[in-house]
């Protein structure tokens, strides 16, 4: 199983200080938060996708395609690929571009977006979110997977003996995840490719969770690709840690109370208790993730949300070192164990990368 | 026998609240027909002053507590929905239209809906047209003709020779709505709603 983190990229004022952060240095810490991880020990960063403040990654290539060259084992992927307003041929040019460089160490997560202007900003409607996801992607998986490629589609130019170059590093191409909260169209798109199904698992109480997986895995089985505990399985998660639960709570409270998406809302416990957001001490950290599989079954990839909502660098480095020391090791261990054979451990690995490690 | 879930929805933010009065009668009029024509009636009543804070969470966070999913599915899945709301500021309360604004826009649907509204003076009867009708309009729901208004003086006095008074206008109400609701096929179980992935394409290659 991997384990990682993912970040929204926001700009947000640390509510204990008052100060906001540049973008120059969020984007540093974005960067000195993705390295820490690798140290740590963690398998994955992933990073978001945004075109409008107070958010940094527009350009989430260039950020992954930097951490590649100093980093040697980490995975790098994204929390959301924007599928409905990028030009699939761009995403083919530019995540094949990045796996190369990577030596293969890539993977990448679909999204449709729901920020309404995104959308009329690169010249696409959101009200056709769904058909757009849908189109572009098939694109896409095309243009990996064929050299030369005729294509006529609803939304975008056709194409006529076209060539993404690079082609996929040794012809594979990187392994795709589709994520959604609450719209089964995409955990079906997901099935029916037999890509991974990535729930968002922060914001949303877990019965949404809970159905999506279990829909996304009996159409996986329907679509030939295996039984459906085969299928591919991420979960986000957000946490907050100190030695003692208490010290945790009363250091995040601020940063919950003020943070951008559910603040000024419900309090941290009554949020605690309806969401899977964890904040106490490293051991029920643990006891909380391993309750996750109750709910969606043996899963492939975690990857924990820990830096935004304005917390100052130097806590967010902190939360990577007890992930890396006494939460992920347990984890690792505890899960595996629970795994029944004939369940993939990971999400299938690029070989360049297989090659370079046991799983 | 065949059997019918009426449900009606109170804004009212007093205790005791002429708008759950009315609401009480309208549903107490309608389950009396209903009864007539050979119907069990399970009646319920959501009280939106108990779940104010919870709506106001949902604004915020975008998913409902469980007490809320639990009122907003009581709503959606009645076979009759009574809406009463104090004026307030020359409309329906915000918090009556923060509640409608957390049901899906499409649960509504063909649902058989009653309209009622209180207030202080009569000069605000026809909120009930240009500020309720629209909205239940909107959400596709089959609005019986005749709406009931409350001021106060209603609770006082009968009807006149231009008038019904209240009693006969909530009984007319009460009656239109359970003939409507009485009319209306069974409500299905509810199937999954997935798209297979062949469908969703080939609705993309239709033009």
């Amino acid at each position: 199983m991997q384990f990682g983190i993912f970040t929204v990229g926001d700009v947000t004022t640390d509510p204990t200080t008052g100060r906001t952060p540049t973008e120059h240095e969020r984007i540093k810490n974005t960067v000195a938060i993705a390295l820490k991880a690798e140290e740590a020990g963690l398998d994955v960063f992933a990073t978001g996708e945004h075109h409008n403040p107070p958010f940094v990654p527009s350009s989430p290539t260039t950020l992954l395609g930097h951490i590649a060259a100093r980093t040697e084992n980490l995975i790098l992927s994204t929390s959301t690929t924007l599928i409905t307003t990028n030009d699939p041929v761009k995403i083919a040019e530019d995540y094949a571009t990045l796996q190369h460089l990577a030596d293969g160490r890539v993977d990448l997560m679909m999204g449709r977006g729901n920020t309404g202007p995104v959308y009329p900003w690169f010249g696409q409607d959101i009200r056709q979110g769904i058909p757009l996801a849908i189109e572009h992607y098939a694109l896409l998986h095309k243009l990996w997977r064929q050299d030369v490629v005729d294509w006529e589609g609803k939304f975008r130019t056709a194409l006529q003996g076209f060539t993404a170059t690079p082609r996929p590093l040794d012809g594979v191409p990187p392994f795709v995840w589709h994520g959604s909260i609450r719209s089964p169209e995409i955990a079906e798109q997901a099935a029916y490719y037999g890509d991974g199904f990535f729930a968002n698992h922060i914001f949303w109480p877990k019965q949404h969770t809970e159905k999506m997986v279990r829909l996304y895995r009996q159409r996986y089985a329907h679509y030939g690709h295996g039984t459906p505990e085969q299928a591919i399985v991420g979960l986000g998660g957000q946490v907050f840690m100190r030695k003692n639960s208490q010290d945790a709570v009363r250091e995040f409270r601020p940063y919950f109370d003020n943070a951008p998406v559910y603040g000024h809302g419900p309090s941290l416990e009554e949020f605690s208790r309806e969401t899977p957001l964890t904040v106490g001490s490293p051991q029920e950290v643990i006891e909380r993730t391993l309750s996750f599989r109750d709910y969606v079954g043996d899963y492939q990839r975690q990857l924990f949300l820990i830096d935004h909502a304005g917390l100052p660098l130097k806590t967010v480095l902190e939360q990577l070192d007890i992930l890396g020391e006494e939460v992920v090791p347990v984890l690792r261990k505890e899960f595996a164990a629970l795994r029944p054979a004939g369940v993939p451990a990971t999400a299938p690995l690029h070989p360049a990368v297989l090659a370079t490690r046991e799983v | 026998m065949r059997t019918t879930k009426l449900v009606a929805v109170s804004a009212g933010l007093s205790s005791p609240s002429s708008t759950r009065l009315l609401a009480d009668r309208l549903l107490q009029a309608a389950r009396y027909r209903l009864a007539e024509q050979e119907y069990a009636v399970d009646v319920q009543v959501v009280e939106l002053r108990d779940l104010a804070v919870d709506i106001a969470k949902n604004l915020v966070t975008g998913f409902p507590s469980a007490a809320l999913r639990e009122a907003i599915d009581t709503v959606t899945g009645a076979d009759g929905v009574i809406a009463v709301t104090p004026v307030f500021t020359a409309s329906y309360s915000g918090l009556f239209k923060s509640f409608f604004d957390l049901v899906d826009p499409a649960a509504l649907t063909g649902t058989p809906v009653l309209l009622g509204a209180t207030g202080g003076t009569a000069r605000h009867s026809l909120v009930l047209d240009h500020a309720l009708r629209p909205l239940f309009a909107y959400l596709r729901a089959l609005v019986v003709p005749t709406a009931v208004y409350a001021a106060s003086e209603d609770w006082g006095s009968g009807g006149d020779e231009y008038t019904d008074g209240l009693p006969a206008r909530i009984t007319r109400a009460g009656q239109e709505f359970a003939d409507t609701v009485a009319a209306r096929p069974a409500r299905d179980g509810g199937d999954d709603d997935l798209v297979p992935f062949e469908k969703q394409w080939a609705d993309l290659r239709l033009d």
